[in-house]
C-alpha cells in the first residue's frame, strides 16, 4: 500500500511540474508573437490566419455546394473567368473569350498554364469537369449550375447522353461552350465553383484524389493545398506555378475551423487570427455595438435576404390584404437597430440592391402603420370579419436559434400593437422545420436566400412554379412565368432586366413573401492586412491580399 | 472469474444490439433526411442520390445492411463530409478526444481526492469549508462558462496559454481544466462524504485504539474503502469525458469527437449518428465492466459473481 501511495505522489508532482513548465514556455511563446510584430515593419512575413468556420463538406469542384467549400476552392482553383477587384468577371484560365452574334456559343482560348504537378492545363479538363458534374452517377448535388449548357439538364435528369452535352473541347486550347438560351451572367457563372477545371489525368487514374491534400490534390489557382486535417485547419501556400504568381504576394494561408464566435474574436484580439467574421466566420452579436464604436468593424452588404413567407394557400394567409397588412406593420429599421445590429438594410424588395439599386428604397416604405390598417380592414371585409380580434391567431414558424426568435418575437408585438393581430411563435429543429416548410404545413415562416451568382434571377426564378423548387409559398402567376420565360431568351441587358423587374412588381403586388432585411458582412481585420476582396455576393479572394 | 467476464460480455452485446436498433429507427423517424437544404434538390437527383446510398430500399433491408456493416466495423461514408468515411471521422477524432480526455480526468482524479481527503480529514474546520466551496464552485458553474473564463483571464489577459486549437501541449491546458472541473467537484464531494462514513465505523476506531497512527489508518484503512462510490462514478465518467464534449471542443476549437455527436443529428448524417453511437455505447459499456471489476480489487468483501453488491 505504501508503494501505491509514493506513485498517487510522484503523478502529483509530475503533474505539478508540467503545469509549472507550461507557465514558462507560453510566456516566451507569446513574447516571440510580439516580437514578430513589431519587428516586421521592414519585411512582414506574408501569412494569413483566417477562420473559416467548419470542415469543407467537400473541396471536389463537382461535389461543392456551400460556402466553406466555396471559400477554399476559390482560393486553389482558377476557373475560366474570376470575378476581379471590381466585382466583375475577367479572363483567368482563359485568355480569350469569343461569344457569338446570338450569345449561344462561347469559345474560350486558355492561356498557357499548368497545374501545381506541372501538368498543362487543357480543355479537356473543363469539359471532363462538367461532364463529371453532369455524370447522374457521381451524385453531384450542384450539378443544376451547368444546366443553362445546352443539353446539360437532358444529360443529368432524363438519362440523355453526356456526348450531346454542349461543351467540346476542340483542341488542348479551346473549348466551346454551346448554351441552351443566351445567358448574360453566363462569365460570371464560369467564376463559380461547380465550372472550376479538374486535373483529368489524375482525376480519372485515382476517384478519391480529392479526399486529401497530397500529390493527388492539384490545382491550377493563386494557391496550393499542402495540409488537410480534417476538422481542424488546411495550409494553403503560394502557387509558383500559376499563371499570375507575380500578382500573388501572400506566401501561406492558414485556415483553421473553429466554430464559436467568442472564441473567433478572443483569438482576433490576441494576435492568433488577422480576420474575424464574415464572410468566413462569424462575430458574436453582442460584441458588435463594443466593435462598432471603436470603430474597428467593417460592414459590406451582400446579396442576400432574410424574409418571411407566407402560405399562400390556406388560412388567412390566402388573402392578399392581410399580407400585405402584414408587411406594411413592421418596423424593420427598428428590429435592424435593437437585434441584428450589423447595418443591414430594410427590405421592401425581394431582389438585393446590389442587382436593383432602386431596392435601396423598394415598393413601400418601411413602418407605415396607417397603410397597414387600410389593408387589414380591406382584408378583413373579404374573410367576412368585422374586427382583428376574430381573426384566428396567426402561426409564426422559425428554426430554432438565438436570432430568428429575438427577431419573431419583435415582430409578434408589432402585428400585435399595430394591427392587434394575435400571433404565436412556433420553433423547430432545422431539417424538421424545412420538412414542414417545403411541404406548406406553415402560415407564416421565416427564411433566407443567398445569391449564387451576381444576377436577379437567382432571387426570381424560385418562385416560378408552384410545386417544387425553393418557392414553398404556393404563389404562382403566369405574368411572372411570361416574364422569366422572355427575360431567359433576351439577349439585351437593359431590356433583360426591364422585364426582371417587372416580374419583381408582380410578385410584390401580391407579397407572397415579406421581406424583412438585406443581409450585410461584418467583420474586423488585422490593421496591416490589405486587399482581401469581398465581393458582392460575399465570396472572399486572397489572391491580391499582402501585409503592410 | 472467466464465467462471470463472458456472461457480462454477452450482456453487452445484447445492450449494444438494442441501442443500435433504437437509434436506428429513431433516426428514421425524425423528419428530414440527409439531403434537406435550403435549396431543395431536383428530385430526380434525390431519387438518384437515395439509391446510391441505398435509402430506397425498404427500412428491413436497411437494417440488415447496417447490422451486417457493424459487426464488419465500416460503418460507410459520412453524408455530409464527402471526403471522410465514418470510420475516418472516429480514427481522427478519437485519439484528439482520449488525449484531452486522459488529461482531465487526471486532474479531476488527482484534485478531486485531494480535495476530498483533505476535508473528510479537517472536518468542520476551515480546510473543510474551501474545500468545499471550491467543489460546490466547481459543481455549479457550467463548463462553458469555466471554458471562457479561464479564456479571458489566462489566455488573453494573462497571456499564458494559447485561446483556443489544439496543437501543443499548451493548447490541451485549459480545455483539460474546463473538461475537468465539475467531475473535480462531484469526486471531492464523493470522497469527503464516504471518507466520513468510513472513518467512523467500527475497525477504523479498532485501529485508533492499536496505536496506528492517523496516516497509516487513512492510507491503508479508510481511503480504500471510501473509494468505492468514487470507482462506480468513475464508468460513465471515463466514458463521457474520453469520447469528448460537444461544448469544450466547440469553444477551444478542437478536432475532436464530441463535435460529431451533435452536428451528425443536424445532418441527419445517418451513418454518422449511427457510427458515433456504436463507438460511444461500446466504450460506456465496456467502461462499466472495467468498473465492475475494479470494486472486487478494491474490495474483495464484494464478489464477482454475485453481481449486485457493489451497487
Amino acid at each position: 500500500m505504501k508503494k501505491r501511495l509514493s506513485i498517487f505522489f510522484s503523478m502529483l508532482l509530475v503533474l505539478s511540474m508540467f503545469l509549472a513548465a507550461c507557465g514558462g514556455k507560453g510566456d516566451t511563446g507569446s513574447g516571440e508573437k510580439g516580437g514578430d510584430k513589431d519587428a516586421g515593419k521592414s519585411d512582414v512575413p506574408q501569412e494569413l490566419s483566417v477562420n473559416i468556420n467548419t470542415e469543407p463538406p467537400s473541396l471536389h469542384p463537382g461535389l461543392a455546394k456551400d460556402a466553406t467549400s466555396g471559400t477554399v476552392l476559390r482560393q486553389t482553383f482558377e476557373g475560366l473567368t474570376r470575378i476581379g477587384e471590381d466585382g466583375q468577371p475577367h479572363e483567368a484560365a482563359a485568355e480569350k473569350i469569343d461569344i457569338s452574334e446570338d450569345q449561344k456559343v462561347y469559345t474560350f482560348t486558355l492561356r498557357d498554364a499548368t497545374w501545381s504537378n506541372g501538368d498543362p492545363v487543357t480543355a479537356k479538363d473543363f469539359e471532363y469537369a462538367w461532364k463529371w458534374a453532369l455524370d447522374p452517377n457521381n451524385q453531384s448535388e450542384y450539378a443544376y449550375q451547368l444546366y443553362y449548357i445546352q443539353g446539360a439538364e437532358d444529360a443529368n435528369l432524363n438519362g440523355g447522353s453526356l456526348d450531346a452535352v454542349g461543351v467540346v473541347a476542340k483542341d488542348d486550347k479551346t473549348l466551346e461552350v454551346t448554351l441552351a438560351n443566351p445567358t448574360p451572367f453566363f462569365l460570371e457563372l464560369t467564376a463559380f465553383y461547380t465550372y472550376l477545371p479538374i486535373n483529368s489525368k489524375i482525376a480519372e487514374a485515382n476517384p478519391d484524389w480529392a479526399n486529401d491534400a497530397g500529390e493527388n490534390y492539384t490545382s491550377n489557382g493563386p494557391f496550393v493545398m499542402t495540409e488537410w486535417s480534417h476538422s481542424d485547419k488546411i495550409l494553403l501556400e503560394k502557387n509558383e506555378k500559376y499563371w499570375d504568381a507575380d500578382t500573388v504576394k501572400l506566401t501561406n494561408i492558414e485556415m483553421i475551423m473553429i466554430n464559436d464566435p467568442n472564441t473567433e474574436l478572443s483569438m482576433f484580439d490576441n494576435g492568433e487570427l488577422d480576420w474575424a467574421g464574415a464572410p468566413t466566420g462569424a462575430l458574436p452579436t453582442d460584441a458588435m455595438q463594443a466593435l462598432k464604436d471603436e470603430g474597428r468593424l467593417v460592414t459590406k452588404s451582400i446579396a442576400g435576404i432574410y424574409n418571411y413567407k407566407f402560405n399562400t394557400t390556406e388560412g388567412p394567409t390566402a388573402n392578399v390584404n392581410i399580407r400585405k397588412a402584414l408587411a406594411h406593420a413592421i418596423n424593420r429599421q427598428e428590429v435592424i437597430d435593437n437585434i441584428l445590429q450589423g447595418e443591414q438594410l430594410p427590405a421592401m424588395g425581394i431582389v438585393p440592391p446590389s442587382m436593383f439599386p432602386e431596392n435601396e428604397k423598394g415598393y413601400f416604405p418601411d413602418n407605415d402603420v396607417e397603410k397597414a390598417k387600410e389593408f387589414l380592414q380591406k382584408g378583413l371585409e373579404e374573410l367576412g370579419y368585422k374586427e382583428a380580434s376574430e381573426l384566428p391567431a396567426i402561426v409564426l414558424s422559425y428554426n430554432t436559434s438565438e436570432a430568428h426568435q429575438k427577431i419573431a418575437q419583435a415582430i409578434q408585438d408589432m402585428w400585435k400593437k399595430n394591427l392587434g393581430i394575435e400571433v404565436t411563435l412556433e420553433n423547430q429543429e432545422w431539417a424538421v422545420y424545412l420538412d414542414k416548410v417545403h411541404s406548406l404545413d406553415y402560415q407564416v415562416a421565416r427564411m433566407g436566400w443567398l445569391g449564387d451568382f451576381n444576377d436577379a434571377i437567382n432571387f426570381l426564378e424560385m418562385y416560378r412554379d408552384a410545386e417544387g423548387g425553393n418557392n414553398d409559398t404556393g404563389w404562382e402567376s403566369k405574368e411572372f412565368q411570361d416574364l422569366l420565360a422572355k427575360s431567359a431568351t433576351e439577349g439585351d441587358h437593359d431590356a433583360r432586366q426591364q422585364m426582371l423587374k417587372d416580374a419583381e412588381a408582380i410578385f410584390m403586388e401580391d407579397m407572397p413573401v415579406l421581406p424583412i432585411y438585406f443581409y450585410t458582412n461584418n467583420w474586423v481585420q488585422a490593421e496591416n492586412l490589405k486587399d482581401v476582396v469581398v465581393s458582392g455576393l460575399g465570396d472572399v479572394q486572397y489572391k491580391w491580399a499582402h501585409f503592410e | 472469474m472467466a464465467k462471470y467476464i463472458g456472461k457480462r460480455l454477452l450482456y453487452m452485446l445484447i445492450s449494444l444490439w438494442l441501442i443500435i436498433t433504437a437509434t436506428f429507427f429513431f433516426m428514421r423517424i425524425a423528419p428530414g433526411n440527409p439531403f434537406t437544404s435550403e435549396k431543395q434538390l431536383p428530385p430526380e437527383i434525390e431519387a438518384n442520390l437515395n439509391a446510391h446510398y441505398g435509402l430506397d430500399k425498404p427500412w428491413y433491408a436497411q437494417y440488415g445492411d447496417y447490422l451486417l456493416k457493424v459487426v464488419k466495423w465500416d460503418f460507410g461514408p459520412s453524408f455530409k463530409y464527402k471526403s471522410q468515411t465514418v470510420n475516418d471521422l472516429i480514427s481522427e477524432g478519437f485519439p484528439v478526444s482520449f488525449i484531452l480526455g486522459m488529461e482531465a480526468i487526471l486532474l479531476a482524479v488527482a484534485f478531486g481526492l485531494i480535495l476530498g481527503i483533505i476535508a473528510a480529514l479537517k472536518h468542520n474546520k476551515w480546510q473543510d469549508y474551501t474545500a468545499m466551496i471550491i467543489a460546490v464552485a466547481g459543481i455549479s458553474v457550467p463548463s462553458f462558462i469555466m471554458a471562457t473564463f479561464l479564456q479571458y483571464f489566462l489566455a488573453i489577459k494573462m497571456g499564458i496559454f494559447p485561446v483556443a486549437r489544439f496543437e501543443t501541449f499548451m493548447h490541451t491546458i485549459l480545455p483539460a481544466l474546463a473538461l475537468a472541473s465539475t467531475p473535480m467537484a462531484f469526486i471531492a464531494r464523493l470522497t469527503r462524504s464516504s471518507m466520513l462514513e468510513v472513518m467512523s465505523n467500527d475497525y477504523i476506531k479498532t485501529a485508533k485504539a492499536k496505536g496506528l497512527s492517523q496516516g497509516v489508518i487513512t492510507v491503508k484503512h479508510a481511503i480504500r474503502n471510501a473509494l468505492l462510490p468514487v470507482v462506480t462514478y468513475m464508468g460513465p465518467l471515463t466514458a463521457g469525458i474520453l469520447t469528448g464534449s460537444f461544448v469544450i471542443e466547440r469553444i477551444f476549437g478542437i478536432p475532436g469527437l464530441g463535435a460529431h455527436f451533435v452536428t451528425s443529428i443536424t445532418n441527419r448524417d445517418y451513418t454518422v449518428i449511427m457510427g458515433v453511437t456504436v463507438f460511444y455505447s461500446i466504450i460506456l459499456l465496456a467502461s462499466i465492466l472495467l468498473v465492475d471489476i475494479a470494486y472486487g480489487i478494491i474490495d474483495p468483501r464484494i464478489k464477482l459473481a454475485g453481481g449486485k453488491k457493489g451497487e
